[in-house]
């Protein structure tokens, strides 16, 4: 067990090098260079600064590098060339924003699109079937940016009854202490604070659909294909044949079978929505770290620019690490005990 | 020796290309597609001769004209116009243009990269494989928007950077899609027949190997297309990709969002564009892959 | 009494276009406590007939049947449940490939146990010694550790072992193993073999053992059935088949096996029928052996019927009288210019 889990630290590791490299490699090409991201810092001991990157010959490279990776590690990613502020604490502020976001968004798409691709399994070539196929490859072929704009035209101009933008009301003032809106308004000690509640939540509903209708598409489609695939196992026929033939017994045996590829595709969906979040939050206003590093790459804030993708990159590597700890729960095959 | 061809009868039995139509025929909603998308892709190729006016063409006079149908719409102005007066649908049949040919270019290029590695991988040495698999993998975990947006950022926007940045966001599916094939071909008897037989190795790679893995890999250009389109509507979107006045399909709706309330048709209308586009690849892509796994049954 | 006895099974696979006919008019008996062995061609409907027998044919195949009686009862005339849970208190099945019939995110014990409270035993302490005992009588050395196993985690001859003790575990009258030994090794296959002939003598439950495997056959069985195409061409004892084997398919399958001690010319081929089996959609008139037949007639457009040959058994064409001798029929083989 131990060997597994230092396997998966040395993936971890090798996936950060490469991602290093390539931002290492990005904030060359940068028009002030490296030691623009970190010159700003005067708290920084880094020499960096100091060093004409025209003037760089190779052998010094490798020597600039392993300072890179240095001050990145202890989590110096420099400071915003516009505003000065640590682009690492400023990561922080917008960034659980964007993760709320996901995860409501996440939680939407699995506790429809799961059930769904069961049913559509289960009642395969018959026409509910057909209709879910159908209206997963609808989802699947929505420009996201369009679909939110359509929901926003129905739901908040011409209904009314969501918020165009924003995480919650402007009246609300809540002291950020985790960064989750929703969790924040409950502990928050103004005497609003379950009111403020449900307007978070109210300002969470639309961007939580728009951002979680294609991964809903995706899990649809793949739960009913892994069940399917799960069904026509040998097993399923001799779990009939024994005489367990109580639908529920047969579907716990295809279900558990089919969990390793949903498990996967739902891992494969942090991806996604990370790329879903930058244009939801654009639309929606919404203050995470999509709409950040875009604004950065609007006014050219290179520093920024730099940080953030090192910072989301990195979470989402850390997902996948984490995701292949899961899959060993899941699938005994990768557990190397015996 | 069977003496007994005046009891029974011979059949004939078609090529593959022609299996593979008739499975697909049968399956009437793509065949729809096909149709539309075969209309997008002639309204692209013709635009010049469907469109009514030049797309950069301002009627100040004429500016949020709503569709025709509405009683303030214009003959003239099949689709309306927009928040500078110019007419909707001639922007959207160059449009189509743009888009197509902007998709086209990023498949041509990923794929012709993409299937090159994808062959040099799976017939490398384990370092350079692996070498290469580490790099697709790094592309594949960041997610796709996130890399066009910093490649665009760090190259400039503008149309070929667009092309590019999203090209390199999907050269690592025809990476794995080809080397996976390639793979699964490679270890089957009749292949090891083959080198038995003396076949050189490149004979052996066109005469056999890649014509059966052209069925994973048609399906995965049509998904690569599909992907490409949204891609480039999304940068265009968010004022990175094709800039104004292009008329991008994307950036369109990036001037429209704007005047939404007061003109919703100018997001209502492009958006559609985009999705029946996206529709009809996608149910093509979904008919040739169920033909394909029929034919193998 | 017979354990098994089928009379004009028929089974078709309805699709968008019309049915396709997978078994034709098959008949066959099998006594208690024996082995009968089904021997056929892959395509030749061998385990849709497997299938059939055990309830477990797909949605779009339906069957047909003048009788189908196991243990006494017409399986016909039960409603859907009924028959099923007839069929699992009777009869047991055991699969190809040992990995994929066991559930591979179960550990045996979870298995085992299943099947054994589906059949009754409801205290764990019962299930365990009931397992530890079926794992035992299958051969498996460590049952204990076996049982905390995943199906990943043993060998191909494990698994069938252990999908072996799964399909005991209800006490069935009748085990029918398909193709058990076709994804194992040779040795390993000679010791599933031995270990289901060793169940049928110890255990009295019939076995029908599926292949298309001749040689296997030869060794083990009381009786064999030869399918060809979905229909029961020569059914008969198998020192009978062995012996004189009367229909012309028999025959040849007999003859493609390389003997040894049989003296072949250097340089000959091993005998093989031209053609191919039919495929389900194109399937020939009358008797489906026809095309490839080397003694086939214009009469051959009629289906024949399954005819009782005295001193042997049934066969299934025009010209195997009953009072025609075998050794015309050899002479009319050899004349057509076929090795025998």
């Amino acid at each position: 067990m131990l060997l597994i889990v230092v396997r998966q630290i040395i993936n971890f590791a090798s996936s950060f090098f490469v991602l290093s490299l390539f931002t290492f490699g990005i904030a060359h090409l940068f028009p002030e260079g490296i030691d623009f991201i970190f010159s700003h810092n005067s708290q920084s001991k880094l020499l960096l600064g100091t060093l004409p990157i025209n003037g760089i010959e190779n052998s010094n490279i490798v020597s600039v590098y392993f300072q890179y990776i240095g001050e990145i590690i202890q989590g110096n990613l420099g400071q915003s060339s516009v505003r000065g502020t640590s682009i690492f604490s400023e990561f922080w502020i917008y960034f659980p924003a964007t993760l709320e976001l996901s995860i409501v968004a996440l939680l939407f798409a699995v506790s429809i699109g799961i059930p769904l691709g069961i049913l559509a399994a289960r009642l395969k070539n018959k026409w509910q079937d057909k209709l879910i196929i159908s209206t997963t490859l609808v989802g699947y072929s929505m420009p996201i940016f369009w679909w939110a704009m359509l929901l926003v035209m129905l739901f908040s101009l011409w209904l009314g009854i969501t918020p165009v933008a924003s995480r919650i009301g402007f009246e609300f003032d809540i002291l950020p202490v985790t960064g989750f809106m929703l969790i924040d308004t409950l502990l928050s000690t103004q005497e609003y604070s379950t009111e403020a509640f449900y307007s978070a939540l109210h300002h969470l509903v639309l961007p939580a659909i728009v951002l979680g209708t294609i991964p809903l598409a995706v899990i649809t489609r793949s739960t009913r294909s892994a069940m399917i695939s799960a069904l026509s196992g040998d097993y399923i026929l001799s779990a009939r044949a024994r005489g367990i033939s109580k639908t529920q017994e047969v579907w716990k045996h295809a279900l558990r079978n089919a969990l390793i590829p949903i498990i996967t595709v739902l891992g494969l969906q942090v991806s996604v929505l990370i790329t879903g979040s930058l244009i939801t939050e654009t639309i929606f206003s919404w203050p995470g770290a999509g709409k950040w590093l875009l604004e950065a790459v609007y006014r050219r804030d290179f520093p920024v620019i730099h940080g953030g993708i090192l910072a989301i990159a990195s979470f989402v590597i850390v997902t996948h690490l984490l995701l292949d700890i899961v899959m060993m729960f899941v699938d005994p095959k990768l557990r190397r005990n015996a | 020796m069977n003496t007994h061809s005046q009891f029974y009868q011979q059949t004939k039995i078609p090529s593959t290309f022609s299996r593979w139509w008739r499975h697909y025929q049968e399956n009437k909603l793509a065949l729809l597609a096909l149709v539309i998308f075969t209309l997008i892709a002639l309204v692209a190729i013709f635009a010049s001769l469907l469109a009514s006016y030049d797309p950069a063409v301002q009627f100040t006079d004429f500016i949020h004209v709503p569709p025709s149908w509405y009683e303030l719409g214009e003959s003239r102005f099949i689709l309306g116009t927009d928040y500078i007066g110019r007419d909707i649908f001639s922007r959207l049949v160059f449009g189509a243009q743009l888009t197509l040919s902007l998709a086209s270019a990023v498949v041509l290029l990923s794929g012709t990269i993409g299937m090159f590695l994808g062959v040099v991988s799976s017939f490398a040495n384990y370092w350079i494989d692996s070498l290469i698999m580490r790099f697709m993998d790094f592309i594949l975990a960041v997610p796709s928007l996130l890399l066009a947006v910093v490649i665009v950022a760090v190259i400039g926007p503008g149309l070929p950077n667009a092309i590019y940045a999203v090209a390199l966001v999907l050269i690592p599916h025809f990476v794995l899609i080809t080397r996976t094939a390639i793979k699964h071909e490679k270890n089957k008897e009749y292949v090891t027949a083959m080198l038995l037989d003396g076949a050189s190795k490149s004979r052996l790679f066109i005469q056999s190997i890649l014509p059966n893995i052209l069925p994973p890999v048609i399906v995965q250009i049509t998904l690569a297309f599909s992907t490409a389109i949204l891609e480039i509507a999304a940068l265009g979107f968010l004022g990175l990709g094709a800039q104004p006045p292009h008329p991008e399909w994307g950036t369109i709706l990036s001037e429209s969002h704007h005047y939404i309330m007061f003109a919703p048709w100018t997001v209502t209308i492009p958006g559609l564009a985009i999705f029946f586009t996206l529709l009809s690849i996608n149910l093509v892509g979904d008919g040739l892959r169920d033909a394909m796994d029929n034919e193998k049954k | 009494m017979n354990l098994l006895h089928i009379e004009n099974l028929s089974v078709d696979l309805h699709t968008h276009s019309s049915p396709l006919s997978i078994i034709d008019r098959l008949s066959l008996r099998m006594a208690e406590s024996e082995i009968l062995g089904i021997v056929g061609e892959s395509g030749s409907g061998k385990s849709v007939l497997a299938m059939a027998i055990m309830g477990l044919l797909s949605p779009k195949m339906t069957m047909r049947a003048d009788y189908l009686n196991l243990d006494g009862q017409d399986l016909m005339k039960l409603s859907a449940q009924d028959r099923q849970r007839y069929i699992s208190s009777k009869a047991s099945i055991i699969f190809q490939d040992p990995k994929s019939s066991l559930n591979p995110c179960f550990r045996i014990a979870s298995q085992l146990n299943e099947t054994l409270s589906a059949h009754g035993m409801h205290y764990r302490s019962e299930r365990k010694v009931r397992s530890i005992e079926l794992l035992d009588s299958v051969g498996i050395t460590q049952p204990e550790k076996i049982l905390e196993m995943y199906p990943h985690q043993l060998s191909g001859g494990m698994n069938q072992r252990v999908a072996i003790a799964i399909a005991l575990a209800c006490k069935p009258r009748l085990l029918i193993a398909d193709e058990p030994t076709t994804a194992l090794d040779v040795t390993i296959q000679s010791q599933i073999l031995d270990l289901i002939v060793k169940l049928n003598q110890i255990e009295n439950v019939g076995v029908i053992l599926i292949t298309h495997d001749f040689a296997l056959l030869s060794e083990n069985t009381d009786k064999i059935g030869v399918v060809y195409s979905g229909q029961m061409m020569e059914h008969a004892a198998t020192r009978n088949i062995l012996d004189e084997p009367r229909h012309p398919y028999t025959r040849s399958l007999l003859n493609s096996v390389p003997q040894l001690g049989k003296r072949h010319s250097k340089g000959s081929r091993l005998f093989a029928l031209d053609g191919q089996i039919p495929s389900v959609d194109m399937l020939p008139v009358g008797c489906r052996l026809g095309p490839r037949c080397p003694i086939a007639e214009k009469q051959c457009v009629n289906p024949p019927r399954l005819n009782s040959i005295a001193n042997h058994g049934k066969v299934r064409c025009h010209l195997v009288k009953p009072n025609t001798s075998a050794k015309s029929e050899k002479a009319a083989v050899r004349n057509s210019g076929v090795i025998s």
